[in-house]
């Protein structure tokens, strides 16, 4: 690699890192020093802002709701979009284009407009303020990405092996899942990528959704912003807190991001 | 690949169609009925045809929200789109340097949206902020509170931040998959890596950034969050952007009519320019092989 390459590389890291890196040196001052004058690391280090969020119910609460929606979301998007991914890549039907081009056509909706009549709909079904209200929401736009993204990785498995499973006597059941799901494990770990991505960052619909008892930490945030000024310590610990699920997951699926953002149709 | 006719495939896609069903034509509907009706109460309301519609076109509110919408959504693909490029060509291909710069780059893609809001805010702030304290020092005068300038370039670096990556993410996976026996037949050729850039990386590159400038376009078209927490899309109205302006409407001031007429367009708006963004794209792609085929 050349060495202007690794210096723009590293340059833009730097830009990336650069606002994390206050945000994380925010969390461990107090509101007195983040206030009182600028400095690059906490003069005194405290703890304060993280306790207040480990030791008050109603903050952490925020990261299970969070995190239980998104679970549900991602669980829900790979159930219905698996063998609708599986029907797109291997059969003719009637309307097959028109289905698939209205599905993407969702994920073209603005949240905003969907604001109110999600409000409505789902306070009429008894759905509100639930964890799954706010996962189905959020299948809107994830199930419709699921499906093209896997799409893509299943037509790239040939028709073959298909057919020779079934030769050999193989129920479409245990074949899908025996045989079939492990040769496109990284576009299921991309799909799980994406549908995390999306439903974590989302707050319009979560919160409008939501009041107690299913509200996610993203709308708990708010209330650090007070009549008396802001608490920027404990917002900045809270938000550094919803940075963790982000890196577990890229952990994970690290190996499969490269083959897997080209969404398998390069 | 050849597929074969099966209508009984429907019944694997079922599940999806009735789940987007319920979440997508319900509501959907639901907006359409609102937009041609003046609602009172319960049991009050009238049958108006497109008066809102003809009402919310006229606004100078979403007239100004729109221009400035546009205005916002290409300058971002503008920036992100070659800089995105720019990162993938740099990123480290081999060894431990590639996984970090991979989990590098994803990360201000996995923190939620408010958060990025308040990151920046914290960043940015010219009294506890690094990069306004930093910017007032060199002696420019900067705050974005208070300047629409400023909060507009802070609005836009922000976004930059935030959304380069998945277009550097999403080049670099296009670049894994060109097999090095392009590159060496350009090496026996001695391309110039401007050369090597043009006929063999960009061209391979295209389909992933059709994804991208996609997936670009709708997400900064319907930006809400990030510049609700950052600016509150002010200074005046100057960072309020199109859904902005629509949560005002329906939830602030509860004008359901004339917010679901609204509504209705600004979708209609989104499906139209992503459709124009896909046919030239393709057209320009079928061109071009027609052109080869020629020669």
């Amino acid at each position: 690699m050349t060495r202007s390459k690794r210096i723009g590389i590293i340059s833009y890291s730097a830009f990336v890192l650069l606002p994390i890196y206050w945000l994380i040196n925010m969390s461990f001052k107090s509101n007195e020093e983040i206030t009182g004058g600028l400095s690059l690391w906490p003069q005194q280090f405290t703890f304060a802002n993280y306790q207040v969020i480990f030791t008050d119910p109603s903050w952490y609460n925020g990261y299970f709701n969070s995190v239980y929606y998104v679970v549900l979301n991602s669980f829900i998007t790979l159930v219905v979009a698996l063998p609708a991914a599986y029907a797109f890549s291997r059969y003719k039907f009637v309307g097959d284009k028109h289905l698939f081009f209205w599905l993407l056509t969702n994920r073209m909706a603005p949240p905003a407009v969907f604001l109110l009549p999600f409000f409505q709909l789902y306070s009429s079904v008894g759905l509100f303020d639930t964890h799954i209200a706010v996962a189905l929401a959020h299948c809107l736009f994830s199930v419709p990405l699921a499906v093209w993204i896997l799409e893509g990785f299943m037509s790239a498995v040939p028709r073959e092996i298909d057919e020779t499973a079934y030769i050999d006597g193989y129920s479409f059941g245990h074949f899908f899942i025996r045989l079939f799901l492990p040769l496109i494990s990284s576009g299921i770990g991309v799909t799980v990528f994406f549908s995390f991505m999306f439903s974590w960052v989302e707050l319009l619909l979560a919160r409008t959704l939501t009041s107690v008892n299913a509200k996610p930490i993203a709308a708990i945030m708010t209330r650090t912003i007070g009549a008396s000024g802001v608490d920027w310590g404990v917002l900045a610990a809270a938000g550094v807190l919803t940075i963790i699920p982000g890196i577990l997951v890229i952990y994970f699926v690290r190996n499969h991001v490269a083959k897997g953002f080209a969404l398998g149709r390069v | 690949m050849n597929k074969v006719q099966n209508n009984k495939a429907w019944f694997l896609v079922l599940p999806v169609f009735l789940l987007v069903a319920f979440s997508a034509v319900i509501p959907l509907m639901t907006v359409v009925n609102y937009s041609v009706q003046d609602i009172f109460d319960q049991n009050n309301a009238y049958f108006v045809g497109l008066e809102w519609y003809q009402e919310v076109l006229s606004d100078p509110r979403l007239q100004d929200s729109l221009a400035r919408q546009f205005l916002y959504s290409g300058t971002v693909l503008l920036i992100e789109v070659p800089l995105g490029i720019c990162v993938a060509l740099m990123m480290p291909t081999r060894g431990w340097t590639a996984s970090l710069s991979l989990i590098v780059l994803a990360l201000p893609l996995l923190i939620p949206w408010n958060v990025v809001g308040t990151i920046w805010q914290i960043f940015a702030r010219s009294d506890i902020g690094l990069l306004g304290y930093v910017i007032n020092g060199l002696g420019i005068d900067y705050n974005y509170t208070s300047n629409p300038v400023d909060a507009w370039i802070t609005v836009l670096l922000m976004d930059v931040w935030h959304w380069t990556s998945l277009i550097a993410l999403l080049c670099y996976s296009g670049l894994r998959a060109i097999p090095d026996a392009y590159y060496q037949a350009a090496r026996i050729d001695r391309a110039s890596s401007w050369a090597i850039f043009r006929f063999i990386q960009l061209p391979k590159l295209q389909g992933v950034l059709i994804i991208g400038v996609l997936l670009r376009f709708m997400d900064s078209f319907m930006i809400y969050t990030e510049p609700f927490v950052l600016t509150g899309g002010g200074p005046g109205n100057s960072t309020t952007f199109l859904s902005q302006t629509l949560t005002k409407m329906a939830i602030g001031q509860f004008d359901i009519g004339p917010a679901a007429a609204f509504s209705i367009i600004y979708f209609l708006i989104v499906l139209l320019v992503s459709w124009l963004f896909f046919t030239t794209i393709t057209h320009l792609d079928k061109d071009k092989v027609k052109e080869q085929s020629h020669d």
